[in-house]
């Protein structure tokens, strides 16, 4: 790979999470029976006219400061032309010479030399993000196919890269990011399978420390961020085995099979469309200001990698914590809310990640419909450290929140698991072990330490496991005069 | 027969039904009589319903005797140009693309109109996808001028301006891009109104060039234009070009308003090819307004000349994209030939539509093609910014313009179907209005030696339709071209006789 270097860029499509589509009020949505999400705009019936979704223009605006791009004055709406059975006006409204979004970046972090351990971080820059429509999907049977234009006019991103990436891991890991900032700003959930995030992968190899750029390659239909590592990988291992070998490479489109791992030509550049771009007449252009970028930029959250930044300075807790809260807002919510009220972060952080995700998993359920509030989780960092009931216990006590969704005290209280029970107990039995061996007592006082362990196990005994054991240790020492 | 109820005015009938001297049951049953006894001759509807205008009508009655009504439009039969959705209603645009297409929801002027208690009645002819000027360019036959039968009545809203003349409607909606209503008005001796661009919503109206569109009323007179122009304008949320501006009550500004007005006469509208005619009509309705006290100025629109070019590749570009629709796959006509998806498209579209849409889409799809597009369509707008301009100069310092609405008297049918170009070119008075996105009126002002309609185009400014409607009303008041009615027993005996063998049903 040293003599040849590969450039990547991506074109990733993300649906804009909204209750309706981008230019009327039919609802948008996922799994409903055929052609129920439409209206007569969707369907483009004749007469019909597009209305501006602005929630969706809300959403582009917000991407777009969240990922530091700098956002266009006026927002234009241009029609892309071309014919195609899944879309209802036979062109899409796009935006072509004026996209909303220009610039910006995306904070990427690269695999670690171990799970443990941070990977190093690097930006990947943005060309421009732009606002569009999306089509309906064709379904194909023996004699016929059919149009199910549920998803047409869904509100759709369009990311584009800068022909800026160089390997297969950068590009997961631009799209990991990317998808991340998505969930945490609320645009989109980036379901592939939903096709809610679909990407197209550019790929070129040229000669180590040339400028230019080589014959480029457009690989699509890479329908999950796995594959797009795959694909990408198989398509510049291709490339490479041409160039080594003397060959040229066609400009041209291919299809990468995920499940197969082989890709096969679509087509060649020569049949490229002329989409007759021009602005759409139906649409007025809407200026986006100052007051309108204030408000989207007072609702846009922390960035991801901000956040474990800031998590790791806070609240001290290591990589290992924060790599797993930070990828899920909710978690890194709740991590919070637990470390403040405890007041004992990296014990918070623990519960969080290893305890409270292990049921999650379990059980199959999202934070969301987790039982466990974040009070009482925090309640029961506190009755550990102060003493009163013992990890074990701890544990149990929180399987038991995690299925009734009980306070930690109750379940405590019921079950009896209070470490080392009332004081009054603890020191009778601490009188009882010492009368029973007063041999020992005497080595003790005479200066021989470990002789007080020789009263541990009957008090231990006497307690059922209950006691604790700094309460033990204190209380014995002061019947025996040195507490 | 001026008396019968189908040859009087909206607000004459308006008045007989509140003093219950006349229902819209009758009304309507009187009309439908009227359209059935003339239409065979001219052609002017794609279709009716009969029973469905009654129960509209009936409904109205219902109102009026409960003394809910809903206002002068109540109960009156208002014909619809087949470009305009009204649901349950064939909606064809004259092509064979559409020939079964029923329409599943209300466009937004039907909305507004049935809300006012209008009867909607019949789907009125036009020339396909409303792209010609003589309503010959329909796939279901070419409507006649009931002045002339051997003439055409205008186009492309020719059914709406043909319908209203003949005492088939009480008034009716068209929609002009380049002179659609302005034109038909004239030549069938009606009056017509294009509002200012944004005024009525153009959600409904099957697109031919999106931003040159405007849907408006044809009416007996000036008043009725008022009337059902305030019933349909007014902002839409489902139209983003619709304005919001206050709409006030345009009859009585027309009442209110009583000048002396600065009008403009633009010299480039009265230069080479204007019929002598028609030039002596408008020469006289200029006159009438300098005796009234009007200040007559003459004003330049230094880039007139440039409007043909540009707009037959604004709205040639916008159509080749916006019929891009009808594709045979959703809706309309599909060809039974198919092999596959590509295929498919091209059958339904060659089979679908007429030559003269074809040219257009061509032309469009052309204009807009990479390469070409920085040098027609980039340039054509600049024209266009360059047109609008002009007449906001020339509006520094009159109230409104005053030009011929075509340069030629209403042709014989056939005369120039065969050269597309000559017939473009009779657009030329009209467009500028459109390109500009002003406001312009067709009134009757006069009729030829041969007994053929002539209009005065009256150009208001930019929402200015009160002022428009009071100037041309302030003309219409001091004339009686407007209650002149063609005589259809006269026009039809004429056609049969000229035409051996052809009679009609």
């Amino acid at each position: 790979m040293s003599d040849y270097e590969a450039v990547i860029g991506l074109e990733v499509h993300v649906q804009v999470k909204t209750r309706s589509k981008m230019f009327t009020r039919a609802a948008a949505g996922y799994g409903f029976p055929e052609n129920t999400l439409t209206d007569p705009v969707v369907l483009a019936l004749p007469g019909t006219l597009p209305v501006m979704n602005r929630a969706a223009l809300d959403a582009v605006v917000k991407a777009g400061l969240m990922l530091g791009c700098e956002i266009a004055p006026v927002c234009k709406w241009d029609r892309k032309n071309y014919f195609y059975p899944d879309s209802p006006k036979n062109y899409q409204i796009s935006q072509y010479d004026q996209p909303i979004c220009l610039g910006g970046s995306v904070e990427i972090e690269l695999p670690g030399p171990a799970r443990n351990v941070m990977g190093e971080h690097k930006r990947i820059p943005l060309t421009r993000i732009h606002l569009e429509e999306d089509v309906g999907k064709l379904n194909h049977f023996a004699r016929e196919s059919l149009v199910d234009f549920n998803r047409a006019g869904t509100p759709l991103m369009e990311i584009v890269t800068d022909p800026a990436m160089h390997t297969a891991d950068e590009a997961f890991a631009f799209l990991t990011a990317l998808k991340t900032v998505m969930v945490y700003g609320a645009i989109s959930d980036c379901d592939m399978e939903k096709g809610q995030l679909r990407c197209d992968a550019n790929i070129s190899v040229r000669p180590a420390g040339v400028a230019t750029l080589g014959t480029k390659v457009e690989l699509k239909n890479l329908n999950s961020i796995s594959f797009v590592r795959d694909g990408i990988a198989h398509e510049i291992a291709r490339q490479l085995a041409i160039v080594r070998s003397g060959g040229k490479i066609d400009q041209e489109t291919r299809d990468f099979d995920g499940q197969t791992g082989a890709s096969q030509s679509l087509r060649s550049k020569e049949q490229a469309h002329d989409y007759r771009y021009f602005p759409d007449p139906d649409l007025m252009p809407v200026k986006v200001d100052d007051a309108w970028k204030d408000r989207i930029r007072a609702s846009c959250p922390e960035l991801p990698f901000e956040k474990q930044r800031r998590l790791n300075r806070q609240y001290q807790v290591p990589y290992t914590i924060t790599s797993v809260l930070v990828p899920d807002r909710e978690l890194c919510d709740y991590f919070e809310k637990v470390a403040a009220l405890s007041g004992q972060p990296q014990v918070a952080g623990n519960w969080v990640v290893n305890d409270l995700l292990r049921e999650l998993g379990q059980a199959r359920i999202s934070l969301g419909e987790c039982k466990v509030r974040p009070e009482d989780l925090a309640a029961l960092v506190k009755l550990v450290s102060s003493g009163t009931i013992l990890t074990p216990a701890a544990r149990e006590v929180f399987a038991e929140m995690f299925k009734t969704g009980e306070k930690p005290e109750g379940i405590v209280e019921r079950k009896g698991l209070k470490a080392g029970a009332s004081s009054d107990d603890l020191e009778r039995w601490c009188r009882e072990a010492v009368a029973g061996d007063p041999r020992a007592a005497a080595e003790f006082r005479a200066g021989k330490e470990s002789a007080i362990n020789a009263f541990k196990g009957p008090v231990m005994r006497a307690a059922k496991g209950k006691a604790n054991p700094k309460a033990v240790d204190e209380t014995l020492r002061k019947l025996l005069g040195q507490g | 027969m001026e008396s019968e109820p189908y040859y009087q005015t909206i607000a004459e009938l308006a008045e007989q039904l509140d003093e219950r001297k006349l229902s819209s049951v009758d009304l309507t049953q009187c009309v439908i009589r009227r359209t059935k006894a003339v239409d065979p001759a001219i052609r002017a509807f794609n279709s009716f319903d009969e029973a469905d205008a009654l129960a509209q009508a009936r409904a109205s009655d219902e109102r009026r005797a409960a003394g809910k009504s809903l206002g002068p439009l109540d109960g009156i039969p208002i014909g619809i140009k087949d470009v305009i959705a009204v649901e349950g209603q064939p909606l064809t645009a004259s092509s064979r693309m559409l020939e079964n297409f029923v329409s599943p929801y209300d466009s937004t002027v039907a909305r507004k109109l049935k809300g006012a208690g209008a009867v909607c009645w019949g789907r009125l002819n036009l020339d396909e996808f409303a792209m010609g000027s003589s309503t010959e360019n329909s796939a279901f036959g070419a409507t006649r001028n009931p002045w002339d039968l051997e003439r055409v009545p205008g186009g492309s809203s020719g059914g709406s301006a043909a319908a209203l003349a003949a005492g088939e409607a009480c008034a009716a909606l068209g929609s002009d891009t380049g002179g659609s209503i302005r034109q038909p008005a004239a030549f069938c001796g009606v009056v017509g109104l294009k509002p200012t661009y944004g005024l009525v919503s153009r959600y409904g109206l099957i697109a031919f060039a999106s931003s040159l569109d405007q849907i408006g009323p044809f009416a007996h007179t000036v008043e009725d234009a008022a009337l059902v122009l305030g019933a349909i304008a007014g902002h839409d949320p489902l139209d983003s070009t619709s304005f919001r501006v206050e709409i006030p009550d345009y009859r009585s500004e027309v009442r209110k308003r009583r000048g002396p007005w600065k009008l403009g006469i633009p010299k480039e509208y009265f230069g080479e090819g204007l019929d002598p005619e028609i030039g002596a009509a408008v020469e006289a309705a200029i006159r009438f307004y300098r005796e009234q006290g009007c200040e007559i100025r003459e004003v330049t629109l230094p880039h007139t000349r440039y409007g043909i070019g540009a707009y037959y590749i604004i709205a040639t570009a916008e159509c080749s994209s916006n019929l891009a629709r009808y594709d045979g796959i959703r809706y309309g006509h599909r060809s039974k030939e198919a092999a596959d998806a590509v295929d498919l498209y091209f059958r339904s579209r060659a089979e679908g539509f007429g030559a003269e849409v074809k040219r257009r889409i061509i032309l469009g799809t052309y204009v807009l093609s990479s390469g070409y597009h920085d040098a027609y369509y980039l340039r054509a707008q600049k024209v266009r910014t360059l047109i609008r301009q002009d007449f906001l100069n020339a509006y520094r310092d009159v109230d409104a313009l005053l030009t011929p609405i075509s340069p030629i008297a209403p042709f014989k049918a056939g005369e120039k179907a065969a050269d597309p170009l000559a017939m473009y070119l009779c657009d030329v008075y009209t467009i500028g209005v459109n390109l500009a996105g002003l406001p312009g009126i067709s009134v009757p002002c006069g009729f030829s030696k041969s007994g053929l309609p002539i209009g005065l185009q009256l150009i208001g400014q930019p929402y200015q339709e009160a002022e428009l409607l009071a100037i041309a009303g302030a003309y219409e008041r001091a004339h009686d071209w407007s209650t002149r009615r063609p005589d259809m027993d006269k026009s039809i005996a004429a056609w049969n006789a000229s035409s051996a063998g052809r009679t009609f049903g």
